[in-house]
């Protein structure tokens, strides 16, 4: 690479088996090829690894049983309680594939497809309208008593019901931009760090070392961060069930 | 900014869309199932060893009481014999004592009844002999034949002041 490479440039989607119908441009790009991978690994994890059910777990078998019981207890019954096993599959799934794609996307040259607004805005949604449904169907009109905190005097109300409904309806949008936001920032400060590294070096070499080592220690916080975040994706799902589940 | 850029979003929609309900449907269908049973399973294999453990647990107290009720039970009838058998020998050889004792007693008895016999006999022969000692005496003495009876007499007076 002759210039210094532009550090957005990771994020573009690249068509890869060009796809278009009625003038929409639905392709098969990078972010859907990732999408995939991600697919495939958890799938591969969760059946290749149980296969062989032992009494006693080997290294790969306690793997998928780890996350199913983290899921199935830190997750669910700890936030939501035993009605919330329902909603096991769609959790597990929503935390797993976050999960991977993130870290997926730290593997160098890959594509990080959590770092694009309108993915985690579209699961964002999805969680967003679906947990409005299940609160609604439990409840009907009960429902709107979420909007009403417990114990606050009734003037007050005026003011905190508006806040309420607001923060409720912002939520796809926190969620959404949460996830999307760490990976946008982490990303693209290794590519920054790492575009010290060549024009550095041409001038003296052991200045050069020194965003090699921040890359180093970066690499492995967003390591962090992406487990992180899409633990925080999958337990405000969990808590937004709650609430539509049990309505505070 | 190549997250702006609206026209990739429907390709990006669609496929997130297309590998999550995939992935949803592999998931809850096939392997969260299986995953869960094998779970369920060693579950339900630990609760029913730990089962069977307390019921041998239990099986081996009751064989431990039992033995150390019949090991009780032997030992009572052992001193009951025991005690037994002692009394009978104690009684089986205070009665041969006993026989041994009367068998003694009579033999003494018969002894005794001999020596009285030995002794009073040779009493006599002595009475005899000295009457005749003393008749042949006074026949030399005096020339006068002395009477029998005043001879027995004066012999059984002596006998009787000498014993």
């Amino acid at each position: 690479m002759a210039a210094r490479e532009n550090p957005l440039a990771q994020f573009i989607i690249r068509p890869l088996v060009p796809i278009h119908i009625g003038g929409v441009d639905i392709s098969f790009t990078n972010s859907a090829l990732l999408m995939v991978i991600a697919g495939l690994v958890l799938t591969v994890l969760m059946l290749a690894a149980s296969r062989r059910a032992a009494l006693v777990p080997g290294r790969w078998q306690s793997l998928p049983e780890m996350l199913y019981e983290f899921v199935a207890k830190s997750l669910i019954d700890d936030n939501i309680g035993p009605e919330g096993q329902r909603y096991f599959p769609f959790v597990f799934t929503l935390f797993m594939f976050v999960l991977l794609g993130n870290l997926l996307g730290l593997i160098p040259y890959s594509f990080t497809f959590t770092s694009h607004i309108i993915v985690t805005f579209g699961m964002a949604i999805f969680i967003f309208i679906a947990v409005t449904l299940i609160g609604i169907a439990r409840h009907g009109f009960r429902f709107l008593t979420l909007f009403v905190p417990h114990g606050v005097p009734k003037p007050l109300l005026i003011l905190l019901v508006p806040i309420e409904v607001l923060s409720y309806c912002i939520r796809p949008l926190t969620l959404s931009i949460r996830l999307f936001a760490n990976m946008l920032a982490g990303h693209t400060m290794l590519v920054i760090f790492a575009g010290f590294v060549v024009p550095l070096a041409s001038f003296y070499l052991v200045p050069a070392l020194f965003p090699i080592l921040i890359d180093v220690l970066l690499y492995f916080l967003e390591l962090l961060v992406a487990v992180l975040q899409a633990f925080v994706f999958a337990i405000l799902t969990c808590l937004y069930l709650n609430d539509a589940i049990h309505l505070h | 900014m190549p997250q702006l850029v609206v026209s990739t979003f429907p390709s990006q929609l669609l496929w997130l869309a297309i590998t999550f309900v995939v992935l949803y449907v592999l998931m809850s269908r096939l392997a969260l199932p299986r995953v869960g049973n094998i779970i369920l399973a060693r579950r339900n294999q630990i609760d029913g060893d730990l089962e069977k453990a307390s019921a041998m647990k239990a099986e081996a107290e009751a064989v431990i009481a039992a033995y150390e009720r019949a090991l009780a039970a032997a030992r009572q009838s052992a001193q009951g014999v025991l005690k037994e058998t002692g009394d009978r020998l104690a009684a089986a050889a205070a009665e041969r004592h006993k026989l041994l004792a009367d068998k003694l007693a009579a033999e003494t008895a018969i002894a005794e009844k001999r020596i009285v016999e030995a002794k009073s006999a040779a009493l006599n022969d002595l009475k005899s002999v000295a009457a005749e000692v003393a008749r042949t005496a006074v026949g030399k003495l005096t020339g006068e034949t002395v009477d029998d009876g005043v001879v027995a007499t004066a012999i059984n007076r002596a006998v009787g002041e000498h014993g």
